[in-house]
């Protein structure tokens, strides 16, 4: 396509044609109706000033007769200006005026009309057109009163180009602008397409331009941004998830694969065999715990979960959670208090917010488990609490564990993170992120405070009658 | 080698596996055949409504994903035809929502893949044994006796005070007296949880009531079952 083929073709410049033509056409209307209601006008006029001077001739006639009134005539008719005069027999014979000829007819019929007509003294030999009043006075006179219409044609003529003009201005002006101002978009969205190029090549980090106008095609490419922001960051979470992947599930791999061999090697008996295998079972266990997790933090981090969301109360989940963990809490050492009384109302995945919690409490009782003894004067207590304020929901697991150290908590919380510490402890240690990955889900997060000492983990919901309460 | 947990179940089932991957399902048919059942093999949806439709199967275990009818197709089509044989779901989509998606099309039990193959007969085992139906109000086994209505737990003359979650924990086991209860059943029937609890919390609840109901006791009742899970039953017998 060529360059001006594409500017055609722009919305900008179709946009223009269509400005254009109903400006041509409203200049054209408003010229029209100008020009229309002065000639009404005119006409008008005329009228008005030809009916008063056949009412005074007819006076005169009256008074006078008709010797007085051709006196009356004449002396109006050697009057410089655009009147006309007639004074005829009753078989058209000019008697007085200053009208040499006339269409035929004309002086026969009595009434308002347009016709050509000729003076007497006139230099040229064109017809001009007058618009005259004919009347029958007494005795069969005939008496014509009229006024020249070369003014208002004059009139009409320079409307007529005014109009020409104006609608050749307008669309010279209009297509010139037309074609600036589509240059000017096309050449950003052109800037726009070239950049989304080179980021489909692979250049993932590419934004596209903002010229800083604040205008809609600014807007656009913010949205536009913003969506390349998140793609780009769901890549590179894809990327750290297969390489995360490589690196979890690598590990345990080669653990069982070295188990099976070992057992080939030096396997004496049926019971060192089935050893062996229980214990491959068991591994394979384990990498499908972390395999389960890593397929539930994509699923939830694509936000594919939303569909079955139901309104609960959260404060019934750290109860259940609670209770459910509280033996295993107990068989450590540990007390394990639940603060939960009142209602917390979310609408969301019952099973994943159950999931979220229950992986919080299980690293709360995990790492307190370990630094229990080593915590002096302070009771090892984990305290789970679901509040409700007003437009959000807390759900809490505090430990009185080592913690994480604050420059860790924000990457903690990243998808598909796995601290250097939780690679040691069994389970998937992704537990973290994928409490992380329901809040987000949820539209909420997951924060990691200082309980000084230990780790407060707060699951932050909205509430799920917020805005009714607001109202 | 499945024969073990098995040993207890006195009736042979007949099921009817629909799953396309010729391993897996010669393994599974295998594998039911040495627990001392009997289990055919449809290949695809079609063949596996068919069969399901003519012979009478105790359970149907139905792979989701099949060749010219799919699994949830499978158990719509026999659920319309007025079919309620119990029909349990193998899926390669273990996430959530498929689990709602499965059932709600009418299977009685979900099973995401891998799974252990204890798991997978301890669940056949307990929805065969449903449409039988064991809902009396008082559950025995040996000496220890749950009334479901007053909620009294005794072992021989003693009253045992359980709380309301061993309370269901333990009725949900007598339920199914001399069956392999795993522990995602429990954590599914009993806490209503269908998600993977890092440790075995479950295994810790359980040692709770096994030191309220069998601690003291010359015969003790609750039984774990290696790789599998637990048993209740009694064992003087």
């Amino acid at each position: 396509m060529t360059a001006l083929a594409k500017l055609l073709r722009t919305t900008a410049f179709r946009l223009t044609l269509v400005y254009l033509l109903v400006f041509a056409l409203f200049a054209a209307f408003l010229l029209g109706y100008f020009a229309l209601n002065t000639r009404r006008m005119i006409n008008d006029q005329i009228v008005r000033t030809v009916d008063s001077e056949i009412v005074d001739l007819t006076n005169i006639f009256e008074r006078v007769g008709l010797r007085g009134l051709m006196i009356a005539v004449d002396a109006r008719a050697g009057n410089p200006g655009s009147s006309l005069y007639l004074v005829t027999t009753a078989n058209g014979d000019g008697l007085a005026g200053n009208v040499g000829s006339l269409e035929p007819g004309v002086i026969d019929r009595t009434g308002w009309v347009e016709a050509a007509y000729r003076r007497i003294e006139q230099t040229d030999q064109a017809d001009h057109m007058a618009l005259v009043h004919v009347v029958q006075m007494p005795g069969g006179f005939r008496l014509l009163v009229g006024r020249d219409l070369d003014e208002r044609e004059r009139l009409f003529r320079i409307v007529a180009i005014a109009g020409r003009w104006s609608v050749a201005i307008v669309i010279v002006l209009g297509l010139t602008g037309g074609f600036f101002v589509s240059r000017r978009v096309l050449r950003r969205i052109e800037a726009m397409g070239d950049k989304a190029h080179t980021i489909m090549s692979g250049d993932l980090s590419g934004r596209l331009p903002i010229a800083g106008t604040g205008d809609e095609l600014d807007r656009l490419a913010a949205n536009l941004n913003a969506m390349l922001g998140r793609i780009e960051s769901l890549m590179r979470g894809l990327k750290e998830v297969s390489d995360n992947v490589a690196h979890d599930l690598r590990t345990p791999l080669t653990r069982l694969r070295n188990r099976c061999e070992a057992a080939l090697r030096t396997a004496k008996s049926d019971r060192d065999y089935r050893d062996a295998i229980e214990a491959t079972i068991e591994e394979s266990d384990g990498l499908i715990h972390i395999f389960d997790a890593l397929l539930m933090i994509a699923r939830a981090e694509s936000g594919e979960l939303r569909a079955g969301m139901i309104p609960f109360d959260a404060a019934e989940i750290a109860r259940d959670v609670g209770e459910l963990y509280e033996p295993v809490a107990d068989e450590k050492g540990l007390t394990l208090r639940v603060d939960a009384a009142t209602p917390a109302p979310v609408t969301g995945n019952r099973e994943l917010i159950g999931q979220a919690l229950a992986n919080l409490l299980d690293n709360a009782i995990k790492y307190t488990g370990a630094a229990a003894d080593r915590v002096n004067g302070v009771a090892p207590e984990i305290v789970v609490t679901a509040q409700a304020q007003p437009n959000q929901i807390l759900l809490s697991v505090g430990d009185r564990g080592p913690g994480i150290p604050a420059a860790e908590r924000q990457r903690a919380v990243e998808r598909f993170v796995r601290l250097e510490q939780s690679r040691t402890e069994p389970g998937s240690g992704l537990g973290l992120s994928l409490a992380s990955a329901v809040a987000r889900l949820h539209g909420g997060e997951l924060r990691l405070e200082d309980n000084a000492p230990g780790l407060k983990a707060l699951l932050i919901l909205p509430r799920a009658d917020a805005t009714r309460g607001a109202s | 080698m499945f024969a073990e947990p098995n040993a207890k179940v006195a009736r042979t089932m007949r099921l009817l596996i629909i799953e396309d991957d010729r391993d897996a399902a010669d393994y599974l048919v295998k594998a039911f055949r040495e627990a001392g059942h009997v289990a055919d093999h449809a290949a695809d949806g079609e063949e596996g409504l068919a069969l399901a439709s003519h012979e009478r199967y105790d359970v149907l275990v139905v792979d989701r994903l099949l060749p010219k009818l799919d699994g949830l197709s499978v158990i719509g089509a026999l659920r319309a035809k007025g079919v309620s044989t119990p029909a349990l779901i193998l899926s390669a989509l273990g996430a959530v929502d498929d689990r709602i998606k499965g059932l709600r099309a009418g299977g009685d039990d979900y099973l995401p893949k891998p799974y252990s193959f204890a798991e997978l007969i301890a669940r056949v085992e307990v929805l065969a044994r449903r449409h039988g139906g064991r809902e009396e109000t008082v559950y025995r086994v040996g000496d220890l006796e749950l009334d479901r209505l007053s909620h009294r737990v005794l072992r021989g003359e003693e009253e045992i005070v359980l709380q309301p979650r061993e309370f269901r924990l333990l009725e949900y086991l007598m339920k199914h007296a001399g069956q392999v209860v795993t522990r995602t059943m429990l954590l599914e029937n009993v806490w209503d949880y269908h998600f993977d609890p890092q440790t075995n919390v479950i295994d810790v609840h359980i040692s709770r009531l096994r030191s309220k109901i069998d601690k003291g006791f010359a015969h003790p009742l609750l039984h774990t079952v290696r790789g599998a899970g637990y048993m209740i039953r009694d064992g003087a017998r």
